[in-house]
């Protein structure tokens, strides 16, 4: 069984935000919201300035505190990819998973549940990339199997300098940076 | 680039929420198939057609969704795209359902520009328009009626104007954006730049970019080359005020002062000379007047350019010799918006004799020789004689090397009636209130006019002074001409309706047709529809029309583009060489070889404004687009960090801009950034509306162009400045 990661390279992303728009049209998020955002963070002052420009959504942590804190059970880890997905009609709303996420990866669909990131699990059971991956003109994000030592996300954690946001936090995620 | 945080997203759309939830039910921009998480339900099918979201044409496919338009993701059989289109291009879908776009025909009832408005038919419409055009051509002669046309919907509008007697007709694409770089490489290496621009990224060993912020501008496939140029660790050398996205993958920015890029590129030409550097093999098979370029440039010497442009003069040298070293395979790219200061075809003079130096002309990794792809014309009747010269510029009366239509002369001839009165405006497609310099001279020539024509998607400043507004629909709702393009092969696309128009909106050719059979002159389109026009000329050039209407594109056989792969180099100059001396220029009067001239300084608490582009909108025609919108709400004005705490400001304050001669913008918030200079304020332009049909971008951010009220004009061909206005910022309390 696979578990789904996504490895972004920093240095191609040009922080467009098509990655946003595709997976608002791909998944219907209702206007005003998005599963996907960009983070900008320039470091140093004029004029020696340095940038990382970062697509960011959902971490899909290897160790979820969204998952442990739900009451109902509809935050879960589906077993095909190990993916972090929230069952809609399970959920209630409470919003005890997004006061867990540290990355502030969820929010309150006008429907009343809980919405994120689903590594667009129902594109990849076609045998396609997440809609983010597949649309951008930089090519700068790559997903795939991290437990298929052969595949383009492990090869480029083996080869790359790469981070995670909030290691400190101890989720373990699995949206890696290449620096 | 929006600096968007998550937070930040959320603010914004906790407001939109506010409003959807008095209505208790949240409104999908798109109809949903099913319920929420239904993205796999409905029966999906994809039509091919190649976008408008801006005027780099990519090849995409439409989706939809039982019927209904979904998403639009790249052609990989289209140059352009590539396979993957930008922001806009995914975010098409929303120009389709915009909530503000025009819906019918509309005559203005009350005074002009006091946008009242009356719903009338096409034919009420239509038949206004051709009596008003009639009387001004018994009264003044058909010439007196003018075209201002932008994008590819204006062929037939253009066409059937140009059939009627029309001869002023300009695009603020020429003397508001690319026209002096095109003239100023024509005047040196024979040929205009063109578009796409033939910059071999994708092989280059060394890019440099003179104020051109790829990846903030999305010029699609020259992006994707870049982010592989990048992946490829190549060196990017940066010119620029602003830390852009560009300049944070380069290995050299030099943060000039703005007004100052000249002084950088004679600086370097002087030190490739000096150094020997340059490519002494090209220049002497392919140069003309070099001895007296070099001899000219001496002066220029790097000490003084850092001078000139506040950067080390180390970094000059440093940077000049990494170029240097990677020649022929580098790349300094011409830009595109490269209307700046009034003396922007020397500038770019400079670039393209830069590129000479190194004999990137025609050499792999440096600028290619675009081939094109042969298609069949269909016959259409010639138009009439002219009996007047042309007064929009056009034909070099004013400036002498204007090779097209210039808007700002139109604008001039309509105010001062001379060489003779323009009196009626067809304006299709361009926002001439936030495109044009100085917006009051727009609005006085707008007063002299008999007849005002608006032809627009959506409701722009320039539709509130129509007297008819006639709504087209967007690109992905009608046909248009066949797009023949120029790259590293020849290319034809199709544009194709691939859902249809919401409301009473009409396509641009079906627009022109009935317009020139109200006019008596129908037979200037001798055919039924576009399927009968575009499908002949396909099928005359031995293509296939069901295949292209399948495929969406056609690539043409590659041919030779550089000298590796056998193309002979030629210059279509007097000389036949790359004219490092111009004979041309100096017989009218002008420099030979670029001089630099020192631009004025910003009065005491004052910035100069420079502006550019967001990735995620195109001109001030986006910013309804409830997808586009939320990327890029509006605009910010950028203030160095040290600059803003002078002034007591924070980011995200509201200040407005004052500029010299007292104009104030609408409100714009502050980002308080280390990524500008101290000197100079930036912002994004097409924000700031003062439309209020434009509902969602009414008074959001601030209209640069409302602040050029003081520019240079290019007297080489024309091109008015839009960096030339120095701003004040004003807190608001």
């Amino acid at each position: 069984m696979p578990r789904f990661g996504m490895v972004i390279d920093t240095r191609k992303c040009v922080g467009c935000q098509d990655c946003v728009v595709a997976c608002q049209t791909e998944n219907d998020v209702p206007q005003g919201y998005c599963r996907d955002w960009i983070a900008t963070e320039v470091r140093g002052s004029f004029p020696s300035l340095s940038m990382e420009i970062r697509s960011e959504r959902c971490n899909h942590c290897d160790n979820p505190p969204c998952v442990s804190c739900c009451p109902t059970g509809a935050s879960h880890v589906e077993d095909f990819g190990k993916v972090v997905l929230v069952t809609a009609n399970k959920c209630i709303g409470c919003k005890a998973c997004i006061a867990a996420c540290p990355y502030d990866a969820r929010y309150v669909h006008p429907d009343g549940y809980v919405d994120k990131c689903t590594f667009c699990l129902h594109r990849v059971k076609q045998g396609k990339d997440p809609a983010c991956v597949s649309v951008c003109p930089t090519h700068c994000m790559h997903f795939g199997d991290l437990d298929d030592p052969k595949s383009v996300v492990s090869e480029l954690l083996r080869t790359r300098k790469n981070h995670t946001l909030l290691p400190e936090a101890g989720t373990k995620p699995r949206v890696f940076y290449l620096t | 680039m929006a600096q968007l945080s998550r937070r930040r997203f959320l603010k914004v759309s906790t407001a939109t929420l506010g409003v959807t939830a008095v209505a208790s039910q949240w409104q999908p921009i798109w109809p949903l198939a099913n319920a929420a998480q239904s993205t796999t339900a409905g029966s999906v099918t994809t039509i091919p057609t190649f976008c408008e979201m801006c005027f780099w044409r990519c090849g995409g496919i439409a989706h939809l969704r039982d019927g209904k338009l979904w998403k639009f993701e790249g052609n990989p059989l289209d140059p352009q795209s590539m396979g993957r289109l930008c922001p806009r291009g995914t975010g098409a879908v929303g120009a389709h359902y915009d909530p503000d776009r025009l819906r019918q025909p509309l005559m203005r009832v009350g005074e002009r520009g006091k946008e009242a408005w009356k719903p009338v038919s096409w034919d009420e419409a239509l038949g206004f328009i051709a009596e008003k055009m009639n009387k001004i051509k018994a009264e003044h002669g058909p010439e007196s009626m003018a075209l201002f046309n932008h994008g590819f919907g204006q062929r037939f509008i253009q066409h059937a104007l140009k059939s009627w007697g029309v001869i002023n007709y300009a695009g603020s694409s020429y003397a508001q954006c690319r026209g002096a770089r095109d003239v100023g490489f024509a005047l040196t290496i024979g040929a205009g730049v063109g578009s796409p621009e033939p910059t071999d990224i994708k092989n280059t060993d060394c890019l440099v970019l003179i104020g051109s912020h790829l990846g903030e501008n999305m010029h699609n496939s020259q992006v994707q080359e870049f982010a592989q140029a990048v992946e490829r660790k190549v060196p990017v050398i940066v010119v620029d005020p602003r830390f852009s996205v560009a300049a944070s993958k380069a290995k050299y920015w030099l943060p000039v002062k703005p007004g100052t890029d000249l002084a950088l590129l004679l600086a370097w030409a002087n030190l490739l000379v000096a150094e020997g550097l340059y490519d002494k093999a090209f220049v002497e098979q392919h140069g003309h007047g070099f001895d007296k370029f070099a001899a000219e440039i001496k002066g220029y010497t790097v000490e003084w350019a850092a001078e000139q442009c506040d950067v080390p003069a180390e970094l000059i040298r440093a940077s000049a010799r990494e170029f240097a070293s990677h020649r022929p395979a580098t790349v300094i790219h011409p830009g595109r918006r490269v209307n700046w200061y009034g003396d922007d075809t020397q500038r770019s003079r400079a670039i393209a004799l830069l590129n000479g130096l190194l004999g990137s002309y025609g050499r792999k990794g440096g600028m290619f020789v675009s081939q094109g792809i042969k298609i069949a014309p269909y016959p259409l009747p010639k138009y009439p004689e002219p009996t007047k010269p042309r007064a929009d510029g056009a034909d070099a009366l004013q400036y002498p090397f204007a090779d097209e239509g210039i808007t700002t002369s139109i604008r001039d001839a309509t105010l001062s009636g001379k060489p003779y009165p323009i009196k009626g405006w067809f304006v299709y497609s361009t926002n001439l209130m936030q495109a044009l310099p100085n917006e009051q001279a727009t609005i006085k020539a707008i007063q002299q006019l008999d007849l005002l024509v608006v032809c627009d998607t959506v409701p722009s400043e320039m539709a509130g002074w129509a007297d008819v507004i006639l709504p087209d629909t967007t690109f992905l709702e009608r046909h248009d001409e066949l797009l023949t393009g120029f790259g590293r092969n020849g290319w034809a696309s199709l544009r194709q309706p691939v859902v249809a128009a919401p409301h009473d909106q009409k396509p641009a050719w079906w627009i022109a047709k009935q317009l020139a059979e109200k006019l008596g002159i129908g037979a200037c389109m001798p055919f039924k529809d576009m399927e009968e026009y575009l499908s002949y000329r396909v099928e005359k050039s031995g293509h296939s029309w069901a295949q292209l209407k399948t495929e969406g594109v056609i690539v043409a056989e590659h041919k030779p583009i550089t000298v590796e792969e056998g193309l002979e180099l030629k210059f279509d100059t007097p000389s036949g060489k790359v004219e490092f001396w111009s004979d041309q220029l100096a017989a009218k009067g002008f420099d030979a070889v670029p001089k630099y001239t020192k631009h004025p300084e910003a009065p005491a608490g004052h910035f100069r404004l420079i502006t550019g582009r967001a990735p995620g909108h195109t001109f001030s025609r986006t910013q309804t687009n409830p997808l586009l919108h939320d990327l890029m709400p509006e605009n910010e004005i950028w203030v160095n960090a040290a600059t803003a705490a002078r002034l007591g400001l924070k980011n995200r304050d509201y200040v407005k801009l004052k500029n010299q001669d007292g104009v104030v913008s609408n409100r714009v918030r502050v980002k308080a950034t280390q990524r500008i200079r101290e000197d100079t304020v930036y912002m994004v332009y097409g924000f700031g509306h003062t439309n209020k049909m434009l509902k969602t971008a009414y008074l959001k951010g601030a209209s640069a162009g409302g602040l050029n009220t003081r520019y240079a004009t290019d007297p080489i061909m024309g091109a008015t400045s839009i960096h030339t206005n120095f701003v004040a910022l004003v807190k608001e309390s």
